[in-house]
Parts: structure tokens; sequence; C-alpha cells
């Protein structure tokens, strides 16, 4: 998939209280989380925030709860693909089980404001602002079958038409 | 006969259908019990409604038990409560759990007998780490994990490698599995054992109550692991053989079984912790902390880390007699009902009370900073919860402290981040 769009930078260890606080957890409506994505690590993004923007980060992103809740607040900014240098687990598999596109790479010369061309397939980004190009880590061929079955829910339904029987 | 294997691959691969199994395989594996919240699991339920399956897999492995905003705290969340009530009634689901019965999800688990050794949990919540002090592979998920698990009785798990932590020594007073798990997140941080299942072991381990092994366990998450685990012992039996109503395996490593690191730490050197504000990497020396003169708004006393009997009763053997400090609010909260009962039995509550303290019903609570307990801008709260993330407990200029029950007790009292030994 090739996606091009501006960044939004944020630091090390993103926990899913700054992606989506747990006062917020009373609601599992995409466009109610979509109003508060990022409020307690920067709370303009949901007013700046336009499709197909990109989330770039430092280590350790989306560490903390488990809540779905926060890969589905940031896809449901418009937001396509988050990069981070890296990812808690639960945070990793819950982004590929909803289809949402994540990248580990170097993010170090990565800014807010930004304007980057990615090629997810091969996991090329191109940052155009500072005409500097960085690869990310390969996706795991499970991970990428996943994400091209269109999320786990999609596979599961999938199997049932299949003729899974309890 | 395979290849020597650690505790955790064992437990994986005997929920396959592979002949062996290495870390970095990606494995489909079979669910003993898959868990949610009244948090996780509404977004599960909606999932599960599109699969297309007329059932779930096994009514009698599945267990809801809305512990996090329960009792209702408004509208919003009695409608999340009432889509668990409802599916529970559908598919006639055993371990579903109504106020009055339900615990924090953590705690009653195990201490119900529904997560036993060998066990292969999942759990849409990241907490669900805690029943590797069982001799459990566990480990939380995500919702959509929920849902599919609701259908198929399956997970997709990478094997992750092991990290021996060995733990030698008898803990010092005041120490429990709350410092020992907070020291340990100091040295290896909270992103040291990310996708990996730490596995703890050593002499210290016969000193350590199921209590203080669930602590353990259930801060695995905090430094990103997958899972933590202990191999069970005569503890565990103790503990396991009087809940249990099922079968159960016991584990352990192949004593040539391969880890990718093993870490080594003195258990006498170790004094109670404090980890500051915002990473519960950040710990310190009680000493140390209380040297930096911290004066508290609120302590916490409870959770799926720290709200067992035991933990309770080294709380009140601080607070026994002595009353909290003017201005300083202290919440208790036993994580579950028969908890709760107990600590009434043994005069517990009584000292809780007398102290000037409040005492909760079950729940989360303030922890995640949903409900009750909510800090205002500028607070500061001691903890015995798990998480000491910007706004965790409330305003994002709050700050929690992370620490054990008797530290929090001893906080309490002098109104200022303190030792025990200061108020004993």
């Amino acid at each position: 998939m090739l996606l091009k769009g501006k960044v939004f930078k944020f630091g090390d260890n993103i926990d899913t209280d700054a992606i989506i606080p747990a006062r917020y957890l009373n609601d599992s409506d995409p466009e109610n989380l979509r109003k508060h994505c990022m409020e307690d690590a920067d709370p303009s993004f949901a007013s700046n925030v336009n499709k197909g923007d990109f989330i770039a980060a430092g280590v350790n992103f989306g560490c903390g709860s488990s809540r779905e809740h926060a890969p589905i607040a940031i896809k449901a900014s418009g937001v396509p693909l988050v990069i981070a240098k890296s990812f808690a687990r639960i945070f990793y598999r819950n982004s590929f089980n909803i289809g949402l596109l994540i990248l580990e790479a170097d993010t170090d010369s990565i800014d807010s404001g930004d304007i980057l061309e990615v090629d997810s397939d091969k996991g090329e980004i191109k940052n155009i602002t500072k005409n500097i190009t960085i690869n990310a880590k390969p996706i795991p061929k499970f991970m990428a079958e996943l994400v091209s079955a269109g999320g786990l829910m999609e596979h599961a339904r999938k199997r049932v038409k299949e003729g899974f029987k309890k | 006969m395979t290849n020597p294997l650690t505790i955790t691959e064992k437990i994986i691969l005997a929920h396959t259908d592979l002949d062996t199994v290495s870390p970095g395989d990606i494995v489909n594996a079979r669910v003993d019990i898959a868990l949610g919240n009244d948090i996780t699991a509404p977004i599960a339920i909606k999932e599960f409604d599109t699969i297309g399956v007329c059932d779930v897999f096994d009514r009698e492995k599945i267990a809801l038990v809305p512990d996090h905003f329960v009792p209702n705290k408004d509208i919003a969340s009695a409608k999340q409560a009432k889509m668990l009530r409802e599916f529970a009634k559908k598919y006639d689901i055993k371990y579903y759990f109504e106020s009055g019965e339900v615990g924090i999800e953590h705690a009653l688990l195990p201490e119900q007998g529904i997560v036993l050794p060998g066990d292969l949990v999942i759990g849409a919540d990241s907490h669900t780490c805690t029943y590797g002090a069982l001799g459990a592979f566990s480990t939380g998920v995500g919702s959509t994990d929920l849902a599919y698990a609701m259908a198929f009785g399956e997970i997709w798990l990478k094997i992750p490698y092991s990290i021996k932590v060995i733990f030698d020594g008898e803990p010092n007073k005041w120490v429990s599995g709350k410092d020992l798990i907070l020291f340990l997140i100091g040295k290896i941080g909270v992103e040291g054992a990310n996708y990996m299942a730490l596995e703890f072991s050593g002499s210290t381990v016969k000193y350590l109550t199921m209590a203080d092994r669930l602590t353990i366990s259930n801060m695995a998450i905090e430094a990103g692991a997958k899972s933590g685990i202990f191999e069970p012992d005569e503890i565990t039996e103790e503990y396991v053989s009087k809940r249990a109503k099922r079968d159960y395996i016991v584990y352990k490593s192949d004593p040539d079984a391969e880890y990718i690191k093993t870490l080594k730490y003195d258990t006498t050197k170790i004094n109670p912790q404090v980890a500051f504000p915002h990473l519960p990497e950040n710990s310190v020396d009680v000493k140390e902390a209380a040297a930096k003169n911290i004066k508290i708004d609120q302590s916490v006393i409870g959770s799926c880390t720290n709200g067992r009997i035991e933990d309770l009763r080294i709380a009140a053997s601080v607070l026994k007699g002595k009353k909290i400090a003017k201005y300083t609010r202290l919440m208790v909260i036993p994580a579950t009902p028969e908890i709760y009962l107990m600590a009434e039995k043994e005069g517990l509550i009584d000292i809780f009370m007398n102290a000037g303290g409040v005492v909760s019903t079950p729940t989360c609570g303030p922890c995640l900073g949903g409900y009750m307990g909510i800090l205002a801008d500028g607070e500061k709260a001691i903890s015995s919860t798990n998480r000491n993330f910007k706004g965790r407990m409330g305003d994002i200029t709050s700050e929690v402290y992370l620490a054990n029950p008797a530290v929090c007790a001893a906080s309490a009292i002098t109104g200022k981040i303190s030792s025990p030994d200061e108020v004993a």
C-alpha cells in the first residue's frame, strides 16, 4: 500500500491511558473515542489531525492496558499508520487484528509536520520534507497475511463460511 | 523426545497439535479460559455477533467479570455491564458474576479455582498475566482476540523467548512480592521484557505466599512481558487443591531449557520500593523516597495487584490504633467479596475505618482513574496499584507513586511518603 501524509510526532512510552484515557472507556463507539484520541499526550490532536495523517513515536508505543479502544481511536481519527521504534505487544497484536497498519523503524529523524511517503509492502519510508529514506523492519509473514485477509474478524467470518461447526 | 523446553513452551505446546515449538513460532493454541471485563467484553461481544457462529465454543470456558466500572458508575457504563449480562444469559456463560459476587477479575479467578496450573488463559485485560503465579500460561490480549476465542476456543500466539529471573535469599521485613517486581522493573525497564516470558525462580520463592506471587506475575506486563510464570510447588498445591473443581497439570521447565537471558538478584539487599511518576520503572528504596518529604493527598490500598487478604492484613497491622493524617484520604478496596468478608471477620475493616479510611466494594476503582477516588489537579497519591502513568488516577497534572500496602498505610498516617518503620 502507498500512503502519503503529515506526521504527528510523540515521544517514548506513549501508554494507552495517553492514547485513550480510561475516563472515556464507558463507551466503545469509535466516533466517541476519536474525539479523545491522544488527549493526555496532546490535547489538540483530535481537532488538528486530518484523514491520512500519520503518528510517529519513540519506543514502546501503546504500553499499558490491553484496551483495543486505543488502536480503534487512532484508526477512527483517519490515521492509517503508526510508525514507532517499538510497540508494546498487546497494542501490536490489537493493531493487526483490527487492521491498523504499524511499522517499526528508527523514527529519530522524523519530526511533527514532516510529510512522509510510505510503501508499506516494502517498508520504505520517504521523508519528503527532509529528503531522507528510512527502512522499516519487515512485517512478519503471518501478520502480513492477517492484514491482507482484512484482520482477525474477517478471517473468523471466512472460517464460518467455509463450514466451521462447533 | 522433544527438545528441552521451558514451562511456558511446554504449556503452549500441550495446547496445540504440534510435536514441538521454538521461540518465534506462531501457533494456533487451544484456550482453557477466555476472560473479558465490562470495558473490553462489550467490543468483543459486538465483534462476536458478526462472526456468524450460533454458539460460544464452550460455556464453561468463558469468564465475564464486570469489575471496572461496577457497581455502574453512570448510564454509559451501566449499558456496558448490561451487554455482558445479556450475553451471559443468552449463552448460559458459567463464569459470569453479578454485583455482590463479583470481585476484581485477577483476584477472583484464582480464588474461585477457575484458573489452574497448566492452563492456557487469555484475557482481554493486560493484567491477565497474573495467573502465571499458579503455573499457568496466561496473557493479555485485545477484544477482537477475545471474540475469536469465544467463537473458536483458539488464539494465535507467538512462542515467547523466556527470561529467567532468579531471586535468592529471604526477604527483609516489609518486603513483599510488590517490592521484588518493582525492583526488577526498575532494573530492566518498562520495555525490558517486551514480547518475552518472565520465569521467576530462586531460593526466595519458597518464602513467597501465593499473594506475593500473584502480585509479581500481575506486574510482569509493566516490564512489557507477555507472561510471568512460577513453577508450581507445595505452596501452589496448598492454594490450588482446595479450590480446583477440575483436573490440572503441573509443568516444570527442563533443566537444560534455553533462556534468552538469566538475571540474578540478592533479595536480602532489596528494601521496600516506591516507583515515582510516571513509569513503574522509576523505583527507588523507600528510605530514599521518604527523605524527599513528598506530601500525599490520597493513599489507595487495593486492585488486582494488592487487594488480597494478605495485603489488607499487613496494611491493618500498620494502621491499627492509629489515625491517618489530616487532609489525607485513605481508600481500601478488598478485591473480592470473600476477601471483604474475611477482612470483616478479622476486624480489619474496623481498623481501616477507625483510622479514618473508607472501605469500598470490590472494584478496580481509582486504579485506572475511571471511577471513585479520582485525583484533582496537582494532587499526589501513593497507591498499591500497578501503573503510575500521567493522568492514570485522574487529572493529567496529578501524580501516582506505586508501593506495597504497608508503605501505603504508613504514608496515610504521616501524610507523606514514609517507610512502615517510621510509624511502627
